[in-house]
């Protein structure tokens, strides 16, 4: 299977601050990653540089097959993003939220019309079309969320904490629309809190100061660190970190 | 500074609503009891109603109907009494920037007509942690040291009820469960806290929770109450094939709703209208290998999910 991100050795510093210390993994097509660690722990510093948004101080990356750090440009609009703190713009209409977000993907302006109507189908969404966002339940906001970020048929798309503050039955259902993603062949990389949701990922890797401290399936992670739960793995390996947040 | 009085709750309130422009009814006549001396968390998603319910207590916004006391005064007429015996750390750091860290404690301290040093051992365990820290500006912390900081300067005044909005959001898991421990301690010294939150595993370290959704409250209880007053028979259940699961679970119709949970799935059974064995049986047939199905039993967030269903279907 093809590596949808390949880095080898990537590293940031701040100054004298090593965030992001020497870090190599790969990601393969389809997969769900999921990318765990303290807060502090050198998350955000990676994911940016990953998403093209922050140069790396040395190391190599490919993401979709660009260069993060000579084709930056490439990676933007090869890549999709969600975060649950801001997705969609609340006082646009649902077709305007889409039409909005094809465009900053560089979707041509012909194809952004035909793959709304289909969206919409898909969704069950058609009579929302011209419903503010703000006044859409929150399930229906998650999936229009979703569905917008791979709007563009991007290869993979980078999760940052969807479900933080998600009500239970809302937040499962989102991981079925993730695993729904998957089968069509999108990578998913998804940073998460909610150790549950570790259980949910075909990989996990763990950050602590910096480095990956631990990278496998939960089911070997959990063996490893002779642990019932992926949340006992995270106490273990993070209660390790030297350099905290706090 | 002088104390309320010791009153029978902490806070009570009755028939309790809320309305925002144009028809958003963030709190729908709610009943609330809080006794002294414990923690009580308020539970549920983002937009449920929590932070609207906690600024009315905090007398910062008008309820606009019904009524709210706290250690037995008047939210709305007896408001100064209130804002001079609680701590309230909102949801959103607001302390300021640009003063260093001590600066904002000494302000907060003065602000009580208290200082540092009068009031020091309450604090001194969370401030220890930030002291090193004390000359710099508080917009230069990172998130757990600003959380700190902000508990510290809630705390500064030694207030008799804690109010804090959602304090472990976005926190991780380590830091969180040292957040409680803090928690802890200062129920120990006598300080009754009120706490929201969005994550369902903290209801267990809370002695009495409400469950919290779309302005109204699902159930009030201590959790092991709630837990134990769960209806349904609840099982999990795992196998080799797992996204199949879902899918043929939710083909029976003795299954009442199925969501996974961590490694496995959580099914709830109505009426005990199958065995663990018939269901082992039948997804064996349609070819799941490595079954195991387990009755079990329910957690906060098992329940909270199962009130939050019947609460949609009514």
């Amino acid at each position: 299977m093809e590596n949808v991100i390949e880095v080898n050795n990537l590293t940031k510093k701040f100054g004298s601050f090593t965030a992001v210390d020497h870090i190599s993994f790969e990601v393969k097509q389809g997969e769900i990653f999921g990318f765990l660690g303290a807060n502090g722990a050198g998350k955000t510093t990676a994911m940016r540089m990953l998403c093209g948004l922050l140069p790396s101080t040395s190391g190599k990356g490919l993401v979709a097959g660009y260069d993060i750090n000579t084709q930056s440009e490439q990676v933007k609009r090869n890549i999709g993003y969600m975060s649950q703190k801001f997705a969609l713009y609340e006082d646009l209409k649902v077709w305007e939220n889409i039409r909005l977000y094809g465009g900053i993907y560089g979707v041509p302006e012909p194809q952004i019309v035909s793959k709304t109507n289909d969206l919409l189908k898909r969704l069950g969404f058609e009579n929302e079309r011209n419903t503010l966002v703000n006044s859409l339940p929150l399930g229906w906001k998650q999936k229009l969320a979703f569905s917008v970020a791979i709007f563009h048929e991007p290869k993979i798309v980078f999760l940052d904490e969807p479900t933080g503050g998600v009500d239970p039955i809302t937040r499962r259902k989102f991981w079925e629309l993730i695993y729904e993603a998957t089968d069509r062949g999108i990578t998913v990389f998804v940073t998460t809190h909610y150790m549950d949701e570790a259980e949910y990922c075909d990989r996990v890797s763990m950050m602590v100061d910096g480095h990956i401290e631990a990278l496998d399936t939960p089911k070997n992670l959990k063996q490893m660190f002779h642990a019932d739960t992926m949340n006992e793995v995270f106490q273990k390996l993070a209660r390790k970190a030297q350099r905290s947040d706090s | 500074m002088t104390n309320i009085q010791e009153s029978e709750w902490a806070v009570k309130c009755e028939k309790l609503s809320k309305t925002y422009k144009p028809d958003i009814q963030a709190l729908k006549s709610i009943d609330l009891k809080v006794s002294p001396h414990q923690i009580f968390g308020i539970i549920g998603p983002d937009g449920a109603g929590k932070t609207t319910l906690f600024r009315i207590l905090t007398t910062l916004i008008l309820a606009d109907e019904g009524k709210a006391e706290v250690m037995g005064c008047d939210v709305v007429t007896e408001y100064e009494k209130i804002r001079r015996n609680i701590g309230y750390m909102p949801g959103r750091f607001s302390l300021y920037q640009d003063l260093t860290v001590e600066e904002n404690l000494k302000f907060f301290a003065s602000v009580f007509g208290t200082t540092i040093e009068e009031n020091y051992d309450l604090i001194k365990s969370i401030y220890q942690q930030i002291e090193p820290f004390k000359n710099r500006r508080a917009g230069q912390l990172s998130g757990g040291m600003k959380q700190k900081l902000a508990l510290s300067c809630a705390l500064i005044h030694k207030p008799q009820l804690l109010i804090l909005d959602e304090p472990t959001t976005g926190v991780d898991p380590v830091s969180r469960k040292e957040f409680w421990e803090m928690l802890r301690q200062l129920k120990e010294e006598g300080i009754t806290i009120l706490v929201s939150t969005a994550y369902m595993d903290e209801a267990s370290l809370c002695d009495a929770i409400a469950l919290i959704l779309d302005g109204e409250f699902l159930k009030i209880d201590t959790p092991e109450n709630i837990v134990r007053q769960f209806e349904p028979t609840l099982y999990s259940i795992r196998s080799l094939q797992r996204s199949k699961l879902l899918t043929d679970l939710r083909g029976l119709p003795a299954i009442d709703s199925c969501y996974a949970f961590g490694e496995s799935i959580h099914a709830t059974v109505i009426h005990n209208q199958i065995s663990p064995e018939a269901l082992k049986k039948y997804l064996s047939e349609k070819g799941h290998t490595d079954l195991e199905v387990m009755p079990i039993a329910p957690t906060v967030e098992d329940c909270f999910m199962e009130l939050s269903k019947q609460m949609h279907q009514n």
